[in-house]
């Protein structure tokens, strides 16, 4: 092992009321890919804000040694100019900006406080091709994708000469392809002497790029494991091992046992979609969805798998009250019945429910309680004459709050001091609670911990057990191998197969998510 | 994401002490109680400043007399910021329907109630107007409003032809100038005031007493029962500490039974009913409000027609207090309304606040006013002060939260 390039001792930071970080060690070795690993709440957030300096020194106990040097950061500028640089999940680019712009935003190319824009330029087109961009410095940031955008924040961390690159969950918005891309340069920079902190869920990604993985639990360091000898070798640790680590616990089942629904009306198509076609709403020559259609039965669970830009959400949100493009086609039946869903409102009316991918954004209020977004979608069903039974409200989240688990100090609590999951129990319980008997469950468990996800798949099973149908979109492919009955797989917003829970498997859904249309 | 947790929940079987029940109470209205806070506080430095005068009766239903028209712009202003919007224009809004309303009454000799009902529907008009732009166009509110502050400021020129138009009838004068009548024996006090004070009392301890029966009936925790009785005493405190006052003057000014009508009429809509709670979730997160079936469009509408209609009631009130109207009526209303929306804990993104928050906000401006002009300070220090007390509660504010969320 080469001489540690950081090293963090016994760091200890508690905000009021909670201990974030109880006496965290870490190691990270020059020219090391040292990925950090832990549940949502686990303290790697926290641990990297301290040290980037965003809790500023004297706000935690412990110390930090760069190059075995005592450091003491005020904030994120005096980290910065020691190279340790930190990028965070939501990118700081600006988009109105153009790539060279942003490169040096904050550390101008500038004599004298007016901008050079030779150097910029040169400088900026210098970085962008060593991250592997083909883009002209002065493109704008808006006209690039996440993927491309994520290759700009590391060329601008590398414009700050960084010794120390703090990623955090670096894919978690990329597609496949450009995933690839970013591991690649990851190691690549490696190569060139950066020693990099990866935070990330996704463990296969640690497999294939970290030397060595540090566990957070419950604000402790629970172990440092090596991941592999030499850059070139073989991973040497099991996923199932890390996940140990990370719960405390060998996660024998990772999917809950599935009861089959029983009802009368067992196996009775509950929602079909026939031919629904979807238009691009700002250019509407392109499909966005093509000629869709497919049907869920009772007390199934459907798995809808695709790479992004397949057209999933697409069609989910089209279907739910055409929140999506402009409509082209198409019809949609519940219960046999044929339904129009042009509002959301409609779509509600008839049973369906959909509960978004990004649930900051479109599924939750984040400055309001608990019981208030539980109840935003049925509040009429709670009002007489358009006045609403506010105990009955609240009688209504507490119930959720037991069943679902939702851990909160009490159904008043701002739904954004949650953790993910928590969040995500709040939006499932708003969506059961219009009793539906159609669930479109679009990532569900998307940038939650291990223990919640289980929890997550359990309500899941639940409701097929109860007799909804359900519609599940997600980009794992473990989780639909582990929860479907029956999976549609899309490419370029058609269904290129619908495979049984029998013959799926990952290389089967992903050839077909990778079918050219034809 | 941030991956900090939070404390673990209390058990929920176990009631919550007192201390706990107080702390959270706090909390969760910091910015609602320290401007109560300082409200108590303006309020005894000018008592004890003015030597006495502030609290006076006669005092004291001049201020709210004086204050009654900003007071109804702050309540409308804080449903509208609510929403996610602002509204410049109910100044301009507020002289042109008072301009109208003198032209029917003095011009053409309309019938004041008459003319009064006319007037509020013209505001709501007013208010669908910018409402359809803001709403079913997509305009921004604060050009919208803007131009509709320019529109009906020259609107109300063209109206009065550049003059002054009064004086009003009798009527119409009372809803802003008048006392409800004195009636029965010769007591110390003003009877009916004693009486609706003691009403007062009566229906808000049986509400309060309903509340906590059917919070049981739900199997919810109600507040611990010392507390319930403590915060009962006070209301009632408050009560009889605002009846006595006012009835040892004129009795109950007529604005302010409008006032309250307003503010508890306005307070319950937007806590209890399913439109006031689709403009918090709409001002909270718009995008997410409209995926759980949240009619926007219509919602943003009825904001805008509600305070069109409160405008237009504020421009009678004003006009009936001068007893006349005037071109220059309602100059930088909009800004003192907005002011005390902010004051009593309006956001600027929306989704956050209360009606009584404005009230509350709009007091303090009112307090500072009379209470400097009493002590003799300009208009020109007024403002600076105005000005810096904005600026400190939003301050505090800022301040509050960033602690709380670091």
């Amino acid at each position: 092992m080469s001489r540690p390039v950081l090293e963090m001792r016994k760091i200890t930071k508690s905000f009021p009321g909670v201990k974030a970080l109880a006496g965290v060690d870490l190691e990270v070795g020059a020219g090391e890919i040292h990925a950090l690993c832990g549940e949502n709440g686990a303290g790697k957030s926290t641990l990297m804000k301290v040290l980037s300096g965003v809790h500023p020194h004297g706000s935690y106990e412990g110390e930090i040694l760069l190059d075995g040097e005592p450091v003491a950061f005020r904030d994120i500028n005096a980290s910065e100019r020691r190279g340790v640089v930190i990028i965070h999940q939501e990118l700081a680019l600006i988009p109105h900006l153009s790539l060279a712009e942003n490169i040096f935003l904050g550390n101008e190319q500038a004599r004298r406080g007016v901008i050079d824009w030779r150097a910029t330029l040169r400088d900026a087109t210098r970085l962008l091709r060593r991250v592997g961009l083909p883009d002209l410095p002065q493109t704008r940031v808006s006209d690039i994708g996440v993927g491309k955008q994520q290759l700009v924040e590391i060329a601008k961390a590398l414009s700050k000469e960084v010794k120390l690159l703090i990623l955090d969950e670096p894919t978690a918005a990329l597609n496949d392809e450009d995933s690839e891309h970013l591991l690649r340069l990851i190691l690549e920079l490696r190569a060139q002497g950066i020693a990099c902190i990866v935070i990330s869920h996704k463990l296969n990604e640690i497999r294939r790029i970290a030397d060595r993985v540090t566990i957070l639990r419950d604000g402790r360091s629970v172990e440092t494991l090596p991941v592999r000898e030499t850059p070139d070798a073989e991973p040497q640790i099991a996923e199932d091992r890390i996940i140990r680590g990370m719960v405390g616990r060998d996660l024998e089942h990772r999917f809950p046992e599935r009861t089959p629904y029983t009802g009368a009306d067992a196996g009775e198509v509950a929602l079909e979609v026939s031919g629904w076609t979807v238009r691009h709403p700002l250019d509407h020559q392109r499909k966005v969805v093509d000629d869709v259609s497919l049907e869920v039965r009772r007390g199934e669970i459907v798995g809808v798998a695709g790479l992004m830009g397949a057209g999933r959400t697409e069609l989910a949100m089209s279907v739910f009250g055409r929140s999506y493009g402009v409509y082209d086609g198409g019809s949609v039946a519940v219960n046999g019945r044929e339904v129009r869903t042009r509002s959301v409102p409609e779509a509600i009316g008839h049973g369906i429910a959909y509960v978004t991918e990004d649930r900051k954004t479109y599924g939750l209020n984040l400055i309001d309680s608990v019981n208030r977004n539980i109840s935003l979608t049925s509040l009429p069903s709670l009002a007489a004459r358009g006045v609403v039974d506010e105990h009955r409200e609240r009688q209504i989240a507490e119930g959720y709050r037991k069943s679902m688990n939702i851990k909160t100090p009490d159904v008043f609590e701002q739904v954004q001091r949650l953790s993910g999951g928590n969040q995500q129990k709040v939006v499932l319980s708003k969506w059961i609670h219009t009793g539906p008997e159609v669930l479109i469950l679009d990532e569900p468990t998307r940038g939650i911990d291990v223990g919640a996800k289980f929890e997550i798949y359990s309500v899941i099973e639940q409701l097929a057990a109860e007799g909804k149908a359900v519609l599940f979109i997600s980009s794992e492919l473990p989780e639909l191998l582990g929860m479907c009955d029956r999976i549609y797989t899309m490419a370029a917003g058609r269904l290129t197969g619908e495979i049984d829970r029998a013959e799926a498997t990952q290389e089967v859904l992903m050839r077909h998510m990778t079918m050219d249309r034809n | 994401m941030t991956n900090e947790t939070r404390t673990p929940p209390t058990s929920p079987g176990r009631s919550r002490s007192v201390v706990d029940v107080l702390r959270d109470a706090v909390r969760d209205n910091m910015r609602q109680y320290g401007m109560l806070v300082a409200l108590g506080l303006i309020v005894v430095l000018f008592q004890i400043w003015t030597g006495g005068t502030l609290l006076l009766p006669n005092n004291v239903s001049n201020l709210i007399q004086q204050n009654s028209y900003i007071l109804i712009l702050a309540m409308g202003m804080m449903i509208v910021i609510i929403a996610g919007h602002i509204d410049l224009s109910v100044g301009s809004v507020a002289a042109f329907v008072g301009a109208l309303s003198a032209v029917m009454m003095v011009k053409h000799d309309m019938p004041w109630v008459a003319a009064l009902v006319v007037s509020l529907v013209i505001g709501a008009l007013a208010g669908a107007w910018h409402g359809f732009w803001i709403a079913y166009v997509g305009i921004p509110s604060f050009i919208v409003t803007l131009a509709g502050m320019l529109l009906f400021r020259g609107a109300t020129q063209i109206v009065l032809e550049g003059e002054s138009v009064g004086p009003f009838p009798h009527g119409f004068q009372q809803m802003a100038q008048g006392f409800i009548p004195e009636m029965g024996p010769y007591t110390q006090y003003h009877n009916p005031t004693l009486l609706l004070g003691a009403l007062v009392i009566v229906v808000v301890l049986v509400q309060q007493w309903r509340d906590r029966r059917s919070q049981l009936a739900y199997e919810l925790e109600p507040l611990p029962f010392n507390i319930w009785v403590v915060k009962c005493v006070a209301i009632v405190a408050a009560v009889v500490a605002v009846t006595l006052t006012l009835a040892s003057y004129r009795g109950v000014p007529v604005v302010l039974l409008i006032l309250c009508a307003l503010l508890i009429g306005l307070g319950f809509v937007m806590r209890n009913t399913v439109t006031g709670r689709h403009v918090y979730a709409l001002g909270g997160n718009k995008a997410a409000a409209k995926l759980s079936g949240v009619k926007d469009k219509r919602v943003t509408f009825l904001v805008f027609v509600n305070m069109g209609t409160l405008a237009a009631l504020a421009g009678c009130v004003y006009a009936a207090r001068l007893d006349a109207a005037t071109p220059q009526a309602g100059l930088m209303f909009e800004l003192e309304a907005i002011a005390a929306a902010f004051i009593g804990g309006a956001s600027m993104s929306g989704g956050v606040g209360k009606v009584m928050g404005a009230v509350i906000g709009g007091l303090v401006l009112g307090v500072l006013n009379n209470g400097m002009s009493l002590v003799g300070i300009g208009t020109d220090y007024q403002q600076v002060i105005k000005g810096l007390v904005l600026l400190a509660a939003v301050g505090f504010d800022v301040w509050n939260k960033r602690r709380a969320g670091s």
